[in-house]
């Protein structure tokens, strides 16, 4: 890309008719049917053959593992995957080694996204000290630090302290941050394996009740009202979650919500295999819940779609089940399930996916630069996926470097083959560039 | 028969039935002055025991070298796995040894199963009880002992199988594998399951199982060909499952007043070992309708049976193929 620029040529913005799409400076310099014109020389020509252009996906929950694990995954190689997903933006989460709780962390972690240049990486802030749930970490000053948190997240944690939680809240409204909560009652969920219900029953392994997540969604979102803050819930895995936010929405009381692709697919009947390939937190659900979950994000009760991209070494999943990590990988596949799940059975356009999947992430996480239309003078931050395109997953192919996923073997719709950051391209035909 | 053993779900009613035929014919052998049998000469069966559980391994063992089989215990106490080894590399270590059967006893629900349809193995899979999920050998000594009291042993027996019997199961059924195993096992061989415990006890998700439930032990009782009562642990009420001791076992233990409200055929079934006081007083325990020491018996030999119908028909190098055996063994009339 030595120009600068880039013509891509007879792509669908969110699915619209075929235009031409020039990109100049990292902006969108031009939209139309005419190509022609003194500033399209010497621009690299993408022929889009009728593609589907969004604007670059943007990711709220992604586990980039670095500082600590570095075995499963970096800031670079998960940035990698991110921009072979579609994304530009990703939410990197706070429980690393050490906790993203001070803003020396989040600042190693934001430095290491500008240098990978991939994708931007917003880390996310822890809201108490270690993800203990004792005492508040320092807010504000992750917030003032370079990278400018907005988010906090004790993720993997539940913020279970009701006081702690209450206070998380107000806090933060000083600048305008969301605390995002994994919901979680930890009495209720000791020693958790799986959904609890028939399945569970059957095979013997501890049950992770609905009432568990439901309770927790039901107090924070009362909390959020009280305090008139903004609280968001991370990935919502049962239709009565679903109920809810839509009630506290209906309240118009400041709640967000995101699902995961995981839990838009897969039910606790997989994990009659015993394979903890399917083992995460919140787990698999049934169908009424994959159901309730699918119509929540068509309607909007659900704001958007995040991967809950968890890289774990082979060996950590190579084992007994109780005895396996949980989470899998998503950043790669996500787009694919959301076509599989959502587009193909007609619950979302492809308008409704650039909603879900870059408009609102970026207005929760408020980042300025994405999630922004496509049309001459935004960023040029855009992924242009060809949807007709159906391949199986092979796990050998991720720029992850973990290969956890739940999708090994299944044929998905759907793929990358540019992604744009800046009007760079950090994908070409599929691959990381 | 299927190449491996981890849940009484692998096992058709005709599958179960002739475990039972054989293990009865395998049972004749106890009389004999030299208890032993000559089928298993050369095959090597390991007892991978990752929990104690001293009952269950020497039943196995006894099991195993009754038939002439080599037997390696593996206690993961003392061993590499307490140094933190993976069961992969735990039973990649048992392949290279040659291992045809591994009898696994582990703490974690379903790891029978990853070893079963892992590459990891090549031999037989037996499961010896897997955390809260099934205890298939249990299941069937159980059946057993239920065959030969209330239908009859040798050729009475012989064919049968538990249609229209009510087995009671009372106690811990949420963390019990005996139960979960029972209930599959007993259901496929005709019989009428019924389960009593504080509702605590039971777990979420129970109306899909082939059974009834019931709170009430003194409505159920009358109703019961056998009543098996199962161990409850006294922690659980620290984790409040039920307020005390002396609550639980008076609402659900079983005493000779009790047991007096059973039909005069019913027996009591314990697998082991009992909390005298809290599920079972020492009068019931010790009376000859409980047949606790008869399902230990019984349990070497249903265990042989299985070891003899997953191991027989194949021969050592080819263990991987399923076994033929069809049929119940004809005991030689000489001993070995």
């Amino acid at each position: 890309m030595t120009t600068g620029k880039t013509l891509i040529r007879g792509a669908r913005p969110l699915g619209a008719d075929p235009v031409d799409v020039l990109l100049a400076d990292g902006r969108i310099a031009a939209v139309g049917t005419d190509p022609t014109g003194p500033d399209a020389s010497g621009a690299e020509i993408v022929e889009a053959n009728g593609a589907v252009l969004l604007p670059g996906l943007v990711d709220l929950h992604t586990h980039l593992r670095e500082p600590g694990r570095e075995d499963s995954e970096t800031v670079l190689t998960g940035t990698r995957a991110a921009a072979r997903g579609g994304f530009t933006a990703v939410h990197a989460m706070a429980n690393t080694f050490p906790v993203a709780d001070t803003a020396g962390v989040v600042e190693q972690v934001w430095r290491l996204g500008r240098s990978s240049g991939y994708c931007d990486v917003q880390p996310v802030g822890a809201v108490t000290v270690g993800l203990e749930g004792k005492q508040l970490a320092e807010l504000g000053a992750m917030h003032e630090s370079a990278a400018g948190v907005r988010v906090f997240s004790d993720d993997g944690k539940c913020v279970d302290d009701a006081v702690i939680m209450r206070r998380a809240l107000e806090y933060v409204k000083a600048f305008d941050g969301v605390i995002a909560q994994h919901a979680q009652e930890p009495r209720l969920t000791e020693g958790a394996q799986m959904n609890e219900g028939t399945v569970s029953a059957e095979l013997g392994l501890g049950g992770w009740p609905a009432v568990a997540e439901e309770s927790i969604i039901a107090r924070d979102v009362l909390l959020a009202a009280h305090v008139d803050s903004r609280v968001h819930i991370c990935h919502l895995s049962t239709a009565g979650s679903v109920e809810i936010v839509r009630w506290a929405k209906s309240k118009g009381w400041r709640v967000t919500a995101e699902v995961t692709p995981h839990h838009l697919l897969f039910t606790d009947e997989l994990v009659r295999s015993y394979d903890p390939v399917y083992k995460v937190n919140p787990p698999l659900r049934t169908e009424r819940d994959v159901r309730a979950l699918r119509e929540a994000l068509a309607d909007g009760t659900i704001d958007c779609v995040a991967t809950d991209h968890a890289p774990h070494p082979h060996e950590d999943k190579d084992c007994e089940w109780p005895a396996a990590a949980m989470g899998m990988v998503g950043l790669e596949t996500a787009l694919s399930v959301v076509q599989h799940t959502m587009v193909d059975t007609g619950l979302l356009d492809w308008a409704g996916v650039a909603e879900r999947m870059s408009h609102r992430p970026a207005e929760i996480g408020r980042l300025t630069g994405h999630g922004r239309p496509v049309a001459p003078g935004e960023p040029a931050n855009l992924v242009l996926f060809d949807p007709d395109h159906r391949a199986v997953v092979d796990p050998a192919s991720f720029a992850s470097r973990s290969r956890n996923t739940p999708y090994r073997e299944m044929e998905l719709p759907g793929r990358v083959r540019y992604t744009f950051l800046r009007g760079r391209a950090t994908v070409v035909e599929g691959e990381p560039a | 028969m299927k190449r491996h053993l981890v849940s009484a779900a692998d096992l058709s009613r005709d599958d179960a039935v002739l475990i039972l035929d054989t293990a009865e014919e395998l049972a004749r052998l106890a009389d004999r002055p030299v208890k032993k049998l000559p089928t298993l000469r050369g095959r090597t069966v390991v007892n991978l025991f990752f929990e104690d559980s001293t009952r269950t391994r020497i039943s196995f063992e006894a099991a195993a070298k009754r038939l002439s089989a080599d037997v390696i215990n593996f206690s993961a106490k003392g061993s590499s796995v307490s140094k933190g080894e993976s069961l992969k590399d735990t039973a990649l270590t048992l392949q290279a040894m040659g291992a045809d059967a591994v009898v696994i006893r582990h703490h974690a629900s379903g790891a029978p199963h990853r070893l079963a349809r892992s590459e990891w193995l090549s031999g037989s899979v037996v499961n010896a009880g897997d955390g809260t999920h099934e205890h298939p050998t249990q299941a069937l000594l159980d059946a057993f002992t239920l065959r030969r009291r209330l239908v009859g042993t040798g050729l009475r027996g012989a064919g049968a199988d538990l249609a229209g019997r009510r087995v009671t199961v009372v106690g811990d059924i949420l963390h019990s594998r005996v139960a979960r195993s029972g209930v599959r096992l007993l259901h496929t061989l005709g019989a009428e399951v019924t389960l009593v415990a504080p509702p605590t006890l039971i777990p979420v998700g129970v109306g899909s199982w082939p059974c009834a439930v019931s709170y009430d032990l003194d409505a159920v009782l009358p109703k019961s060909d056998a009543v098996m009562m199962l161990r409850v642990q006294r922690e659980r009420m620290n984790a409040a499952f039920f307020p005390t001791e002396r609550e639980y076992s008076r609402r659900y233990g079983l005493n000779g007043d009790r047991m007096a409200r059973m039909p005069e055929h019913a027996v009591v079934m314990h697998p082991g070992p009992m909390n005298r006081g809290m599920e079972i007083t020492a009068e019931v325990a010790d009376s000859p309708r409980c047949t606790a020491v008869e399902q230990v018996t019984n349990g070497v030999s249903i265990r042989m049976a299985v070891l003899y119908l997953l191991l027989g028909g194949a021969s050592p190098d080819s263990a991987s193929t399923v076994p033929a055996a069809t049929t119940a063994p004809a005991l030689p009339e000489e001993n070995q």
